[in-house]
């Protein structure tokens, strides 16, 4: 059991969970992953840490509550335990030996590329981070964002913040002024991070995206999470999450992530005579 | 006086149509009559022919004697002296091929159901006998178990008798290893798994749940942490692809991600929340009892045709034959020389039909057994919604990956030294599948008792040392 120390609501929608895993904690970085199953009933679902800190041995996840299963983690409060945390998996993200950086996140991507940012940082680059969010109302952790980068630009779809467009046209003009930019980070949807790739591959920049496939074990067991990169199958749980960018086939990875849409929406319509709410019964 | 009829007694089971819609127990076991009935069939034979074909050389004549004489506990004890999981093996190992294929009835009629007999104490010991307590002295030494399948298991349960203060780390959130995700409810009911998992806690042996290690904590740092020796039995965690088009289709499932669906996250009962697609028309790849298993259970999920595609014929599948017997009388059909060459998709991206090529079959390959060859020009198309892949699976790279000067071979697989399973670090010793690639429960059972064998070995030349 694995007990929720902070739940802080982040947005109408995002909400970050820090959860006390010293174990995990002490050896996650920046690009690795866990998975949890909420109770007996649950599916196992991987999400990415958002931060860690192997000192308070907590690390934290930042989820949306768009699924089934995220609604059922959004029941749970703080002092409440989840059953199974499982990790840190994945290869942490290869981050050394870049000079000016820029981090792309939509969404929650936008929390879930900090671990990244801060460690470009750290290592001497100059970090550029770009995030995207449909309105102002919904910007997230701006100030950790920050923190995390030397120089942050926000962008929303409907301009509510001064600074519409989309991710893609942000950087676009990142990479027509500043020449010197060695590196790109897109973490977030998929059809965000396809179009941050389509760009980078022009410019010729190195762009690793950071691939958040259905999966159960997430060591390799399943082959579930399977992704072609540069015409193989590589499993986003042993071989990534992060992959070369302009090496993956995003349009069979768009179809893959709809695997179980219908029995999504089955298991959101439905509401169990027998456990209320909770599980399909 | 033997009793000499030349065949088996039956072993009750639920009939092939009724069953292939639940998810109870196919064989439902011998009675007290039909055991003694069965027992006494041994010979008894003075050279032991049978104790040779088994991996971990249950003492069978003597315990099939216990049985003789109305002495269930004594059979019970006698079996369980080298054998650490008798439920188990009684409904899973291969006796055709092993205990069975030696003995001497064999030659008139039918072996002795030594499976059977084994099962039917197991059963009889889980509902009348109260486990002892044994007092087993610490002998102050601990040893780190990675994988708590059937070697990791029998590793550590032959360690704990011994003295030893043994952890078992798992990845997954239960233990069991295969045991629990891979082989079905109706072949290994998860709740006999559990009784023999509890056993092995009575002896003392510590399970940890939800640790991978060689990302939560090296082979290095559990060597640097106390523990005087380590087993690696983390098992063929890593499915094998055929690496043909479409593969990546919706609809397309390793036996692996299935299997574990299905049997660990329990996506056939209705409360749990594990999705997994509707399917119809079903292609299974492969000829062994994963391939069995994976079939049978999606014509239990309601699946109106499932297919066995495999590129041999049934004289070479792998899979136990009491397997393949049962799958065809719960209406599996058999595809025999058949392989899948390309899976096709419709325009979502989900499964339509695979396209098979006839094979023949040629001269013996590596393996000994008739090397199958395409027959030009046979393409067909099988129209099925969901294609799984059952053609075995190499060993997960976690491990070897991240523990330095750990030798592998070219496939992935751990080097061991054959008698004693050491690996090429002192004190780490490894075995079943992480070795083998993927093999039978047995076969990773005996393993894991050697490996102890040599780690109590080890550990106490050290002390002289």
């Amino acid at each position: 059991m694995y007990k929720i120390v902070k739940k802080r609501v982040l947005n109408q929608q995002m909400t970050l969970l820090r959860i006390d895993a010293p174990h995990i904690a002490k050896k996650a970085l920046p690009g690795q992953f866990i998975i949890i199953r909420i109770d007996e009933l649950g599916e196992r679902v991987p999400f990415t840490i958002a931060a860690y800190d192997g000192e308070q041995g907590t690390i934290d996840i930042i989820y949306q509550t768009v699924g089934y299963s995220t609604k059922l983690l959004d029941t749970l409060n703080q002092g409440d335990y989840i059953l199974d945390v499982v990790g840190p998996l994945g290869k942490a993200s290869e981050l050394e030996g870049y000079k000016n950086a820029v981090v792309v996140g939509g969404g929650t991507g936008c929390a879930i590329a900090l671990p990244q940012a801060k460690a470009l940082k750290e290592l001497g680059a100059n970090v550029t981070m770009v995030a995207g969010f449909r309105n102002k109302d919904i910007i997230i952790l701006e100030d950790e964002m920050k923190d995390a980068s030397n120089q942050l630009v926000i962008m929303t779809d409907d301009g509510s913040n001064g600074n519409k467009g989309f991710v893609t046209g942000a950087l676009k003009d990142i990479l027509d002024n500043d020449k010197t930019v060695d590196f790109v980070i897109a973490i977030g949807p998929l059809p965000m991070m396809k179009a941050v790739c389509d760009l980078t591959k022009e410019y010729g920049i190195k762009t690793i995206v950071s691939m958040n496939s259905i999966m159960i074990d997430g060591t390799g067991m399943c082959g579930g999470c399977r992704v072609t990169v540069g015409g193989e199958i590589k499993f986003a749980c042993v071989d990534g999450p992060d992959f070369d960018g302009h090496l993956v086939d995003f349009d069979e990875a768009i179809k893959r992530g709809r695997m179980y849409v219908d029995q999504e929406r089955a298991a959101n319509e439905h509401t169990c005579r027998l456990t209320g709410d909770k599980h399909n019964g | 006086m033997a009793n000499m009829r030349n065949v088996k007694v039956d072993m009750p089971q639920q009939t092939p149509d009724i069953r292939n819609k639940n998810f109870d127990e196919v064989a439902l076991g011998y009675t007290l009559e039909d055991a003694k009935e069965e027992a006494s069939r041994c010979l008894n034979c003075k050279n032991k022919p049978c104790v040779s074909g088994c991996p971990v050389n249950v003492r069978i004549p003597e315990f099939i004697e216990a049985i003789n004489n109305d002495n269930l506990k004594k059979a019970y004890e006698i079996i369980k002296s080298t054998n650490s999981l008798p439920a188990v093996c009684g409904r899973v190992c291969p006796q055709e091929k092993q205990c069975e294929s030696k003995c001497v009835r064999g030659i008139k009629g039918e072996p002795v159901a030594i499976g059977r007999l084994e099962r039917f104490v197991a059963d009889y010991a889980m509902k009348h006998f109260e486990s002892e307590k044994l007092d087993v002295k610490s002998n102050g030494k601990k040893v780190a178990v990675v994988g708590s399948g059937p070697s990791g298991l029998t590793c550590a349960g032959d360690l704990a008798k011994l003295g030893y203060d043994v952890t078992v780390f798992e990845a997954f959130h239960v233990a069991g290893g295969v045991l629990m995700y891979g082989i079905p409810e109706f072949r290994l009911p998860k709740a006999i798994v559990q009784k023999e998992i509890d056993e092995m806690k009575k002896l003392g042996v510590k399970i940890e749940t939800n640790m991978v290690i060689g990302k939560v904590l090296s082979v290095d740092e559990l060597l640097e942490n106390g523990y005087d020796a380590v087993f690696i039995g983390s098992g063929a965690g890593l499915p094998n692809f055929m690496k043909i088009p479409g593969e990546a289709l919706l609809g397309v499932y390793s036996s692996n991600e299935f299997l574990t669906r299905v049997n660990l996250m329990k996506a056939y009962k209705p409360e749990y929340d594990t999705p997994i697609n509707k399917m119809r028309d079903v292609a299974v790849v492969g000829g062994g009892n994963v391939a069995m298993d994976a079939a049978r259970c999606a014509k239990r999920l309601g699946a109106e045709n499932v297919y066995i595609v495999y590129r041999r014929s049934e004289d070479e599948m792998p899979a136990r034959a009491e397997e393949i017997h049962h799958a065809k009388e719960e209406g599996i059909e058999f595809l025999m020389l058949n392989n899948p060459v390309a899976i096709n998709g419709d325009e979502n991206g989900r499964v339509s039909s695979v396209t098979c090529v006839k094979m023949e079959l040629g001269e013996p390959d590596a393996s000994g057994r008739r090397s199958p060859k395409a027959i030009e020009g046979s393409e067909y198309e099988l129209t099925v919604d969901t294609v799984i892949i059952a053609i075995g699976g190499s060993p997960n790279p976690l491990i070897r990956s991240t523990t330095k000067g750990l030798r592998s071979n070219k496939r992935g697989c751990l080097v061991v030294d054959e008698d004693t399973l050491k690996t090429s670090r002192d004190g780490v010793y490894a075995g079943g599948d992480a070795v083998t690639g993927a093999a039978t429960v047995i076969l990773a059972m005996g393993a894991g008792k050697t490996a102890a064998k040599s780690i109590d070995e080890y550990l106490n030349k050290q002390d002289v040392r």
